[in-house]
């Protein structure tokens, strides 16, 4: 459990499609007819729409096409103004506790130490839980540093722990690598594979670049004027596109051209 | 070496400024009722040390000092936290405090001498008083200025409010609560001051006044110096406070490691 995980493993693991999502753990998530309005502006016009559990679905969008706004609702920060969400087939509204939400910012508190910001939830035998996904995402020997010392990927790290030690069925992106350097980014993207298999959480990613997209994903989505224009299967095992085939190109161009 | 050098430069000037006061007083050329010489002070100090009064004198008006920070500092900070906390209490409470606060404390006291004569409660209610304002104000724009992408990440991850407030809110609004308390600090000994000046029958600022009636110079001015040495020992303390409480934070941060 204390064991240093310095790097995130290069090697990518073998072939995976939208069933090996791991432990079994993820919860399935459905639309039915959700609509969102601020005031006359409607971001969200009626989505009907199924993720499965533990499937990786990414979307994305330009900006104002409603990306936040639903993530905001699957987490139950913001009601939906019509329609229902659905968890496991129950219908939610409020805050979900099976449900945790990775920021654009890491949002870690600068005045806990990194384990204690892990374990923000408490509980018993917090320590331990916090302290091996520590572990598991390669930060083990932090635990004790003030999180101003932590660079921007590892803070993003941290957030993935704090994330995870509850094990939550579905866990939300909202673009957490944004803000990272490309080399930083790759990283992060293998290590976020690599917990969604152990884990076998429900992950949704929201992303304005495409080829994050396409390279994480099982399912892209594209998400304009408030409905789901698009509704992209990647059909290409994980560890074929980084070498980026002809039909990679073919799935990014369509995506492309549905934003 | 540039170490030592920066730390004795500033000295140089001061020791230099004694020194010529007291060959100027010694020679003659200052007048004994003007500005006694800095040994004939001493002489003094070591006098009242020894008869007592001095730690006499000194003790009241601590304490006086003390106990009108607990009183109205802890209002201020209670005021403050129930006023960030609840946009009803503020309603109430906020504009009237702020109408208060425009009255200079100073200015009462001739009511507070109608009220309580020259006794304690006068001049710990002054103090009081006057530590209010700046420890209200401090801590409530401490807790409005919490990052709201904090709070908002304590919600998602499950804290309740107690744990919000405790974790979240507090710790955040902590840097700006310790600044009021050094304004507050500052505030606390000048109005002690003034009020022992005016009226009563202990403390160094009575010390004084009655030194003055029989010109002795050097008990005036051992009552100044004494006035600053208490002035500068509550920053010290305020500045330890500062630098343990917000060890996290990076400006405040001493370079040593606490493990």
């Amino acid at each position: 459990m204390m064991v240093p995980l310095r790097a995130v493993p290069d090697v990518e693991e073998p072939a995976a499609t939208a069933a090996d999502g791991g432990a079994g753990r993820g919860l399935e998530l459905a639309f039915d007819g959700v609509t969102k309005a601020f005031g006359d502006v409607g971001v969200l016009r009626g989505l009907d729409l199924t993720i499965p559990a533990g499937q990786f679905v990414a979307v994305v969008g330009r900006s104002g096409g409603g990306k936040t706004t639903l993530m905001r609702l699957i987490a139950g920060l913001d009601s939906p103004t019509g329609g229902t969400i659905r968890i496991n087939g129950t219908a939610r509204r409020g805050l979900q506790p099976d449900v945790r939400l990775l920021f654009q910012e890491a949002r870690l508190l600068p005045w806990q130490r990194v384990l204690s910001n892990v374990g923000i939830a408490r509980g018993p035998g917090w320590k331990e839980r916090a302290q091996a996904l520590l572990a598991e995402v390669g930060l083990a020997d932090r635990a004790g540093d003030w999180p101003y010392v932590l660079s921007g990927g590892q803070k993003q790290r941290v957030a993935l722990a704090r994330a995870l030690v509850t094990e939550p069925g579905i866990l939300l992106l909202d673009e957490p690598f944004g803000a990272l350097d490309a080399l930083t980014r790759a990283d992060m993207h293998r290590l976020l594979t690599r917990v969604w298999r152990q884990h076998g959480f429900t992950a949704i990613l929201i992303t304005h670049d495409v080829a994050e997209a396409v390279a994480l994903a099982d399912r892209v989505l594209v998400l304009r004027d408030g409905v789901v224009a698009d509704d992209v299967a990647i059909d290409i095992p994980r560890n074929a596109r980084a070498a980026g085939t002809p039909r990679l190109a073919e799935l990014e161009r369509r995506i492309l051209t549905a934003v | 070496m540039t170490g030592l050098r920066r730390g004795l430069l500033p000295w140089l000037l001061p020791l230099a400024l004694l020194a010529g006061w007291e060959v100027a007083a010694k020679v003659g050329w200052l007048s004994a009722r003007v500005l006694p010489a800095p040994s004939d002070i001493a002489v003094a100090f070591w006098a009242t040390l020894r008869d007592g009064s001095l730690p006499h004198h000194v003790g009241i008006s601590a304490e006086r000092a003390f106990l009108g920070l607990v009183i109205g500092g802890g209002l201020g900070f209670a005021l403050g936290l129930i006023n960030g906390a609840l946009p009803l209490a503020e309603d109430i409470l906020d504009s009237s405090l702020q109408m208060l606060r425009n009255v200079p404390h100073l200015a009462i006291i001739p009511m507070v001498i109608l009220w309580f004569g020259i006794g304690e409660e006068a001049k710990v209610f002054l103090v009081a008083v006057g530590v209010l304002f700046p420890m209200y104000l401090n801590t409530f724009h401490g807790i409005r200025s919490v990052d709201r992408g904090l709070v908002e990440m304590g919600r998602v991850y499950g804290l309740g409010p107690v744990a919000l407030y405790l974790r979240v809110i507090l710790p955040g609004a902590l840097p700006n609560i310790l600044v009021g308390l050094r304004y507050a600090l500052g505030i606390m000994w000048l109005t002690l001051i003034v009020a022992e000046t005016i009226s009563a029958s202990s403390g160094i600022g009575y010390m004084t006044m009655n030194a003055r009636e029989f010109l002795q110079t050097d008990m005036v001015l051992l009552g100044i110096i004494v006035y600053a040495l208490l002035g500068k020992l509550a920053d010290i303390a305020s500045r330890w406070l500062e630098r343990r409480a917000l060890d996290w934070n990076p400006s405040f941060h001493t370079g040593l490691e606490a493990a």
